[in-house]
């Protein structure tokens, strides 16, 4: 089921034949499929838009007594930078751009499931999915780049006899975290929508309300534990083996 | 019909599952806290964010199970063959 009454609606008329002209033919079930993914992408890209103007309005004019929107934005870096050190050391600065921006993109998208009308990016698969191929491909190519071959040392375990078993289940392991992130912020945010969405089928008068400040909670916490997940795998692949 | 009933049935007593052992982790994760900051009220801070990530991170196996119902009821793989199954039969 698409979801109804967006704001950015009236793009699906536009993009959606530019984009995928088969299933604009076909109709039914791929011609809803494609008005999700052009959902997506639109609000992405509003993402996208709200975060690259708050940070140019917030690096202005920078003074040395700051203003309202310049103390809030050296708040939330301050912030991400502390929790950097605490978790990775000072060899972990030089992963700050990222972290700061999965960060910052995953909870704005987030908020925007509390907003009537806004649908969030993170509550579909791919976005998702993308965040999460992004931090394994992160993990193993700076394992690689720190440690040349030595690297696969991390995969045998304590215990060298032990050691071809080992390896097939930390590579299970390894996989399985592009899914538990995937699926952990896909759970929380589009389940969340499902959930509201049958609360105002069944009792639409003050239940919402009540989920929804539940779902403010829901999304500060999810964008933390992503970010904090994040920082604790590259620093497992930075670190010395056992 | 059979498929449908019991695509239902599945989904429904899967997620009932998967919240009985979340609910029982979740509750001992916040045990644990609520002890540490009665031993110790000025560490409160800290002990607070370790439970919020301990239990995102024990939440998050109860929303596997959500989403394994949720595509048994909404993006079922195997429908459009118990469909044909079913004209199959009906004819």
């Amino acid at each position: 089921m698409v979801h109804p009454l967006l704001f950015l609606q009236f793009l699906r008329g536009i993009l959606t034949p530019l984009l995928f002209p088969v299933a604009m033919k076909a109709g039914g079930e791929a011609l809803e499929n494609a008005h999700k993914s052009v959902d997506n992408l639109v609000y992405t890209w509003l993402v996208m838009a709200i975060l690259i103007l708050v940070s140019f309005f917030a690096t202005r004019g920078i003074k040395n007594m700051p203003g309202r929107l310049q103390n809030f934005m050296e708040v939330v870096v301050g912030g991400i930078d502390n929790m950097i050190t605490d978790t990775m050391g000072e060899h972990g600065k030089q992963f700050y751009p990222l972290i700061a921006t999965l960060a910052l993109f995953i909870l704005v998208s987030n908020l925007f499931s509390l907003i009537p009308g806004f649908f969030p990016p993170t509550a579909s698969v791919n976005t998702n999915a993308a965040c999460a191929v992004i931090v394994f491909l992160t993990t193993h190519v700076v394992g690689f780049k720190v440690h040349g071959f030595k690297y696969i040392k991390h995969f045998l375990g304590p215990i060298i006899w032990l050691a071809p078993m080992m390896f097939f289940i930390e590579i299970i392991g390894h996989f399985s975290r592009i899914i538990s992130l995937t699926l952990r912020l896909f759970g929380n945010i589009g389940g969340h929508e499902i959930m509201i969405m049958v609360f105002f089928a069944l009792v639409p008068f003050f239940v919402p309300l009540i989920m929804t400040v539940l779902g403010l909670l829901v999304c500060f916490i999810q964008a933390f534990v992503f970010m904090l997940l994040t920082m604790i795998y590259i620093q497992g692949s930075l670190e010395e083996a056992h | 019909m059979e498929f449908f009933s019991m695509c239902v049935i599945a989904a429904g007593i899967g997620m009932g599952l998967g919240a009985i052992g979340t609910g029982i982790g979740q509750g001992f994760a916040v045990k644990g806290a609520v002890e540490g900051i009665s031993r110790n009220p000025s560490a409160s801070g800290k002990i607070l964010t370790s439970m919020m990530i301990g239990l995102a991170m024990i939440e998050s196996l109860a929303i596997y199970a959500l989403v394994v119902a949720l595509i048994i009821l909404f993006a079922n793989p195997f429908k459009e063959f118990a469909l044909k199954a079913m004209e199959h039969a009906v004819k």
